[in-house]
C-alpha cells in the first residue's frame, strides 16, 4: 500500500471540503473494496477522508412511503434492521446475502453503489425498486447515477448521503453465487411498484446493472412467474469469463427471474 | 503519523503510527499478538478475524487508525494465560477441529461471534453458511462444524462470553 494522509471529517460538509481541497483524495466507509484494492497498489489515493465518525451517517428510518437508508449503514444492520424486515423484506435479505459476515460487518451500501462493481448486490435493488440516490449536491435516479462498469455519475467531490427507496408491493431478490467470490454470478431483482413492474439484473451485464424490458412487459399484465412461460433473454452483450459463459447467465437470467416472481408473490 | 488510542483485550494501548498500518500489522509487530494470522491477500480466508466493539471483521481489511476509540478482542483475550481455555477453544481441542492450526484463530474468533448473534443452539446448516468467509485447506471443515456447535452449547454453561 502507498503512503496517504488519513483525515477525520465530523461532518459531510467538511468531507467534502477535503475533497475539494486535496486532489485525488478519496473517501473511506467500510474499506472492503478500496482497502483490497490500495493493498495491491491498483489504487493509490494521496489522501483518505474517512466517513465512519460522521454522526447521523448511517440512520435507517421510514419517512413517508419511503425507506431510507444512510450511506454508512453497514450490510449487517440493514441485514438485520426491523425496520427494513417490515418495509422491504428483499432488501434486507439481499444485505444478508453480501459477502460474509465479517465482510457485512464494515461494508456500507454507499460504497457499495459509488463502487458500482457490475456484479454487486445493491446496484440490482436501487434499480428495480427505483430508488433515489442522495449526495451532498443533488439527487439522483439509477438511471443516471449508474453509467457502466466501476463508473458513476458522482463528481470527484460528491458524497453519497443516503438512499431513499419507495417501498413496493412486493418484491424479491435472487442471487445466484459465485461460489469462490460470493459476489453474484447472476443476481435478480424483481420489484412490484404501485404504477409498474421492474426486473434488474446484476452480474451478467458487460455495461453493469440492467434492466429486463420485455420481462417487465409481461408481468405487469399479470404478475405471476407462468407469464415468464417461453420468454428469454438474449446472450448478447453479457459478460462471459471462466465463471460461466454468456448462454449460461442469459439462461440464469430467465430461470433467477422466474423464482423472483415465485418468491415475491407466495410472500404477499 | 497517526496518534491512537484503543483497548485491545481490555488494556487500553496508545501507539504513533503510519496510517496505513492494517490493524492485523499493528496487532501482530507492534503488540506482538501474533495470535491473529494473515492466509491470503484479498480479504477471503478469515485467518485474521478478530472482534472490533463485539463484532467479527477481517484485520487485514481494516486500518489501525479505523480502530482507533475502539474496543479489539483477539484469540489472546478469550481465556487468561494459564487459566483454562475459552469453551470454543476446548471445543476445538475436544473434537479434533483443527489440524496445522493455521485458521483456527479466525475460526474461534468467527464461532464466538456467531454465538453472540445466533444463540447457543446452532445447526449445521446455519454454522456452514455462517462459516462462508472462513477458509481451512486442512480438516475439510466436518470436525469445525462439531466443534463450534459443541463450544456454542458449552458457552451457555459458562462466565467466558
Ligand atoms: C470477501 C468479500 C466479499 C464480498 N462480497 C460481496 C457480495 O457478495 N456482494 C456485494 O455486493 N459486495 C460484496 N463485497 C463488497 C462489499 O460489499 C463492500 O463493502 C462494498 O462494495 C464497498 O463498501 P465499503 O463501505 O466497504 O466501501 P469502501 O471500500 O470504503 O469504498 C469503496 C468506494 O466507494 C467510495 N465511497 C464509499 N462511500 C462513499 C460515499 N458515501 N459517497 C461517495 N463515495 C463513496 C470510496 O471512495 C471507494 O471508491 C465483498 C467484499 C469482500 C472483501
Ligand atoms: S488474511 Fe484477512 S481474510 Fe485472509
Ligand atoms: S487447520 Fe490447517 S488451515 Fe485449517
Amino acid at each position: 500500500m502507498y503512503d496517504f494522509k488519513y483525515h477525520r471529517p465530523a461532518t459531510v460538509r467538511q468531507a467534502a471540503n477535503l475533497l475539494l481541497k486535496n486532489e485525488d483524495a478519496k473517501v473511506i466507509a467500510g474499506g472492503h473494496t478500496l482497502l483490497p484494492v490500495m493493498k495491491q497498489r491498483l489504487a493509490s489515493p494521496p489522501h483518505l477522508v474517512d466517513l465512519s465518525h460522521i454522526e447521523g451517517l448511517d440512520g435507517i428510518e421510514m419517512k413517508g412511503r419511503s425507506l431510507v437508508i444512510g450511506a454508512t449503514a453497514r450490510h449487517a444492520d440493514v441485514a438485520s434492521s426491523a425496520i427494513v424486515g417490515e418495509a422491504i423484506p428483499a432488501l434486507a435479505e439481499l444485505a444478508g446475502l453480501i459477502g460474509d459476515p465479517a465482510v457485512r460487518h464494515r461494508g456500507t451500501i454507499g460504497g457499495s453503489l459509488a463502487n458500482n462493481d457490475p456484479t454487486a448486490d445493491y446496484p440490482a435493488a436501487c434499480l428495480a425498486l427505483g430508488a433515489t440516490i442522495v449526495t451532498n449536491k443533488r439527487r439522483l435516479k439509477p438511471e443516471e447515477f449508474f453509467q457502466g462498469l466501476f463508473t458513476t455519475a458522482l463528481a470527484s467531490d460528491e458524497i453519497i448521503t443516503r438512499v431513499m427507496f419507495p417501498v413496493p408491493k412486493k418484491a424479491a431478490y435472487v442471487k445466484f453465487r459465485n461460489q469462490a467470490s460470493r459476489y453474484a454470478l447472476v443476481g435478480v431483482f424483481v420489484a412490484k411498484r404501485p404504477s409498474d413492474v421492474r426486473v434488474a439484473v446484476t452480474g451478467a451485464g458487460s455495461e453493469g446493472v440492467f434492466r429486463v424490458t420485455a420481462f417487465e412487459e409481461a408481468l405487469k399484465k399479470r404478475f405471476s412467474h407462468k407469464m415468464l412461460d417461453g420468454l428469454t433473454v438474449p446472450a448478447q452483450g453479457l459478460n462471459s469469463d471462466l465463471h460461466g459463459s454468456a448462454e449460461y447467465r442469459a439462461h440464469l437470467i430467465a430461470v433467477l427471474a422466474r423464482r423472483a416472481v415465485e418468491a415475491a408473490t407466495g410472500k404477499a | 503519523m497517526a496518534k491512537i488510542s484503543l483497548i485491545v483485550n481490555g488494556n487500553p494501548v496508545k501507539d504513533n503510527i503510519d496510517p496505513r498500518t492494517l490493524l492485523v500489522q499493528f496487532l501482530r509487530e507492534n503488540l506482538r499478538l501474533t495470535g491473529t494470522h494473515v492466509g491470503c491477500d484479498t480479504s477471503q480466508c478469515g485467518a485474521c478475524v478478530v472482534h472490533l466493539d463485539g463484532k467479527a471483521v477481517k484485520s487485514c481489511t481494516t486500518l489501525a487508525v479505523m480502530a482507533d476509540g475502539h474496543e479489539i478482542r483477539t484469540i489472546e483475550g478469550l481465556a487468561a494465560d494459564g487459566a483454562p481455555l475459552h469453551p470454543m477453544q476446548e471445543a476445538f481441542r475436544e473434537h479434533h477441529g483443527l489440524q496445522c492450526g493455521f485458521c483456527t484463530p479466525g475460526m474461534i474468533m468467527t464461532a464466538v461471534d456467531m454465538v453472540h448473534r445466533k444463540g447457543h443452539d446452532l445447526s449445521d446448516h446455519t454454522i456452514r453458511e455462517e462459516l462462508e468467509g472462513n477458509l481451512c485447506r486442512c480438516t475439510g471443515y466436518q470436525n469445525i462444524v462439531l466443534s463450534i456447535a459443541a463450544g456454542a452449547k458449552a458457552m451457555a454453561n459458562s462466565d467466558l462470553a
